[in-house]
C-alpha cells in the first residue's frame, strides 16, 4: 500500500507539469500586456520597455516557462503583478476562508444527502421516495447564485437571523454552506439512492435477514458499506471543487477566499498568481483523489488484492 | 420442548401471489406440505415452478409490497409463523430455520471477513450470552466442521472458491444449529465434484446435528441420494409427493413426473432419444383451466381441461392427476 501511494505521489509530477505548460500557454495566448497592466494607460513607452526587460517578457516563451518552473522548483512561486505581495503569502492568507467554506458545505451535504438517501432507496416508490427525489431535483436544478440571494434576502435581510456578507463570524458561513450543501446533497441524495438500490437487491442481503438480521442491521451494516464507493468518489469530487474556491458564492456572499483571488487574477492577467492558484488547486485535487483511492481499498477488500497484484506483476 | 409426533413444520393451503403494476403471479397455489423431525424432504420441479417462492415464504421473507401470502398456515412445531411480527420472526431466522440460497458466490457479503459472517448469526441469537472467544471458539469449529481451517477467517469471500464459498455459507446456516434447514439449489452453481463433496458434508451434518431439510433442486440425482421424502412441484402446485422409493421405483406417477424421468439418461436402459416434456412451463400469471399442465400432458382429455383434479393417495404416495382416481383406488 506505502508503495502504492509513493508510486501515485511520484505520478503527479507529470499532471502538475502538464497543467503548468497547459496554463502559462492560456495565458501567454490572452490579449493584454501586463506591463501595460501594471503601469496603466498613462504610462510612457520608455518605463514599460524598462518593465518588460526588467520582468523578463522580452525572452521567448520557453525561456519564461523554464525559468517559472525551476523556480517553483526551488519552492519561489514569485510575486504577484498586482499586489506585488508573495503569491504563497496570499494563497495561504485565503486558505482559511474558504477552507472553513469547503469543510463546513461538505460536512452538511454528507449529513443531509446520505441519509436522505438510503431512506429514499429503502423505501423505494413510497411517498418519502418521491419527496426525496422532488427535492433533490428542485435544488440541483437551482442555480447557486439565486438560491444565495433568495437566502440572504430572506434570512438576513427579511429577519435579520444572519449576516448577509463577511467572514468575521461562524453565522456569517451559515448561508454559503446551505446555499452549497443544497446542490451538492441533492447529487449525493440521487447518488445514494441508486447505488443502495442496486445493493438491495444482492443475495448477500437476502442472506442477512435470513441469517435473523433486523431492518436496520441489514442496510447499516451489509448494504451501506458496500453502496459506499461511488459515494465517497462523489463527495471527494465536491470537496475538491469547493477547495478550488465557489467564485460564485464568493461573489454573493463577499467572501474573500481563493475564488475571488482568482477570478481577480486572470482578470488582469496576473500570470504568476494564476499559475501559483492553478498548480495549489491541481495539487490539492490528486491528493484528495488519491485519499479516495485509499479509502476504497479500506472499504472494499476486493479492491486490496487488485493493487497487490500490480505491484508483483510490476516485480 | 415439544412432544415428538407433532410434525416439525406443517404448510397447510399456502397460496402466494406477486402483484405487480400489470401482473398478478400466481406462484405457489394452495401448497400443502408436512416436514416431520430429522427428515429430508426433496421439493423438484422445472425453474418457474415456485420452489423458491414457496422457502422464501416459509422464512418470512418474500419481497416486500411484491409478494403475499394470499391463504394457508405455516405451522412450526404448532406455531403459525405467517401471524408472527417480523420482531419475532427474526428470532426463528438463522435461529431455528436457515437458509442456504443458490449462488454462493453472490451469498456472502464481499466486505466482511468470512469469520465475521459466521459469528454475526451467533451474536444475533445469542440466548445463552456467549462471550467473545466463546463465540470465537464456535466459529472454530463451525469452519473446521465444514473443511476449512479456521486460520482462514479473516479472509473476505472473494480470497474463496465457489465451493470454500458455500462451504462457508453452511457454516453460517447450520451454526445456531437449526431445527430446520431450506436448502435452496445449494450446488447447482457449483461444478460436479465439488458438488459431491458438499453434498456428502451436508449429509454428514445433517446426520451430526439432526436437522430436517428440505432441499430444493431440479436434479433428481441429489434427491435419490439425500432424501426421504419427495414433492414434485408444478405451476406452483405440488402434483405428486412420496417416499423416495415411492417415487422412483413406484409404477403409478402423475404424467409430469413422468416426464421429468423421461428426460433425464439412464444407463441401464437402452434409449435412443430421451423424451423432454414437450412444451414449456406454465406461465403463473395464466395458469391453464383444470389440471394445470393439460396443455403439456400426453394424456389430456376433456375433463383435465375443465377440471382441477383431486389428490389421490395410496399411503403416503399422493398423485394429483384424473388418471388415477378413487375408482382406481385398489
Amino acid at each position: 500500500m506505502g508503495r502504492y501511494i509513493a508510486k501515485r505521489l511520484l505520478l503527479m509530477i507529470p499532471v502538475l507539469l502538464g497543467i503548468s505548460l497547459l496554463v502559462f500557454t492560456m495565458l501567454e495566448l490572452s490579449p493584454g500586456d501586463p506591463a501595460q497592466i501594471i503601469l496603466g494607460m498613462k504610462a510612457t513607452p520608455e518605463a514599460l520597455d524598462n518593465l518588460r526587460e526588467q520582468m523578463g517578457l522580452n525572452d521567448p516563451f520557453w525561456i519564461r516557462y523554464l525559468r517559472y518552473i525551476g523556480n517553483v522548483l526551488r519552492g519561489d512561486f514569485g510575486t504577484s503583478w498586482r499586489t506585488s505581495l508573495s503569491v504563497i503569502d496570499e494563497i495561504i492568507h485565503r486558505i482559511p476562508v474558504t477552507l472553513r467554506v469547503a469543510l463546513g458545505a461538505m460536512f452538511l451535504t454528507v449529513l443531509i444527502g446520505i441519509p436522505i438517501g438510503i431512506l429514499s432507496a429503502v423505501k423505494q416508490y413510497s411517498l418519502t421516495d418521491n419527496l426525496a427525489l422532488g427535492g433533490a431535483l428542485l435544488f440541483s436544478s437551482m442555480p447557486a447564485f439565486w438560491f444565495g440571494t433568495l437566502l440572504v434576502l430572506l434570512f438576513a435581510l427579511k429577519l435579520s437571523w444572519l449576516p448577509a456578507t463577511g467572514s468575521d463570524s461562524i453565522k456569517s458561513y451559515i448561508l454559503p454552506w446551505v446555499t452549497l450543501a443544497a446542490s451538492n446533497a441533492a447529487t449525493l441524495v440521487r447518488m445514494t439512492r441508486s447505488s443502495m438500490l442496486e445493493v438491495i437487491r444482492a443475495d448477500y442481503i437476502k442472506m442477512a435477514r435470513a441469517k435473523g438480521a433486523s431492518e436496520r442491521q441489514v442496510i447499516l451494516r451489509h448494504a451501506l458499506r458496500n453502496a459506499l464507493l461511488p459515494i465517497i468518489t462523489i463527495v471527494g469530487m465536491n470537496f475538491a471543487g469547493l477547495m478550488g474556491g465557489t467564485v460564485v458564492i464568493e461573489q454573493v456572499f463577499t467572501l474573500t477566499g481563493l475564488g475571488t483571488l482568482a477570478i481577480n487574477s486572470v482578470r488582469v492577467l496576473d500570470v504568476p498568481m494564476v499559475m501559483g492558484e492553478v498548480l495549489f488547486i491541481a495539487a490539492l485535487t490528486s491528493l484528495i483523489n488519491l485519499l479516495v483511492d485509499v479509502l476504497y481499498v479500506y472499504i472494499d477488500p476486493r479492491l486490496k488484492s487488485q493493487y497487490v497484484k500490480i505491484r508483483k506483476a510490476k516485480g | 420442548m415439544s412432544n415428538n409426533n407433532q410434525p416439525l413444520l406443517q404448510v397447510r393451503d399456502l397460496t402466494v401471489e406477486y402483484q405487480t403494476d400489470e401482473l398478478l403471479v400466481k406462484a405457489v397455489n394452495h401448497v400443502s406440505l408436512t416436514v416431520n423431525r430429522k427428515e429430508t424432504i426433496g421439493l423438484v420441479g422445472e425453474t418457474g415452478a415456485g420452489k423458491t417462492t414457496l422457502a422464501l415464504a416459509l422464512m418470512g421473507l418474500l419481497p416486500k409490497g411484491i409478494g403475499k401470502v394470499q391463504s394457508g398456515e405455516v405451522l412450526f412445531e404448532g406455531t403459525n409463523l405467517l401471524q408472527l411480527r417480523n420482531a419475532d420472526m427474526m428470532a426463528y431466522r438463522g435461529k431455528v430455520l436457515s437458509m442456504i440460497f443458490q449462488d454462493p458466490m453472490t451469498s456472502l457479503n464481499p466486505v466482511i471477513p468470512v469469520g465475521k459472517q459466521v459469528a454475526e448469526v451467533l451474536e444475533l441469537h445469542n440466548e445463552k450470552h456467549l462471550t467473545r472467544e466463546q463465540i470465537n471458539a464456535r466459529v472454530d469449529d463451525m469452519f473446521r466442521l465444514v473443511g476449512i481451517p479456521p486460520e482462514r477467517k479473516n479472509e473476505y469471500p472473494h480470497q474463496f472458491s465457489g465451493g470454500m464459498k458455500q462451504r462457508v455459507v453452511i457454516a453460517i446456516s447450520l451454526a445456531c444449529e437449526p431445527e430446520l434447514l431450506i436448502a435452496d439449489e445449494p450446488t447447482t452453481a457449483l461444478d460436479v465434484t465439488i458438488q459431491a463433496q458438499v453434498l456428502s458434508m451436508m449429509s454428514d451434518l445433517k446426520e451430526k446435528l439432526g436437522t430436517s431439510m428440505i432441499m430444493i433442486t431440479h436434479d433428481l440425482g441429489i434427491v435419490a441420494q439425500m432424501c426421504d421424502r419427495v414433492a414434485v412441484m408444478y405451476a406452483g402446485e405440488i402434483v405428486e409427493s412420496g417416499t423416495v422409493e415411492d417415487i422412483f421405483e413406484g409404477e403409478r406417477h402423475h404424467p409430469y413426473t413422468e416426464g421429468l424421468f423421461g428426460s433425464i439418461p439412464r444407463l441401464d436402459v437402452d434409449t435412443d432419444r430421451l423424451k423432454p416434456i414437450q412444451g414449456l412451463i406454465a406461465d403463473p400469471s395464466d395458469l391453464p383451466s383444470g389440471c394445470h399442465f393439460h396443455p403439456r400432458c400426453p394424456y389430456a382429455t376433456d375433463r383435465c381441461r375443465c377440471e382441477a383434479p383431486e389428490a389421490f393417495a395410496q399411503q403416503e404416495h399422493v398423485i394429483c392427476c384424473h388418471r388415477f382416481g378413487k375408482e382406481d383406488a385398489q
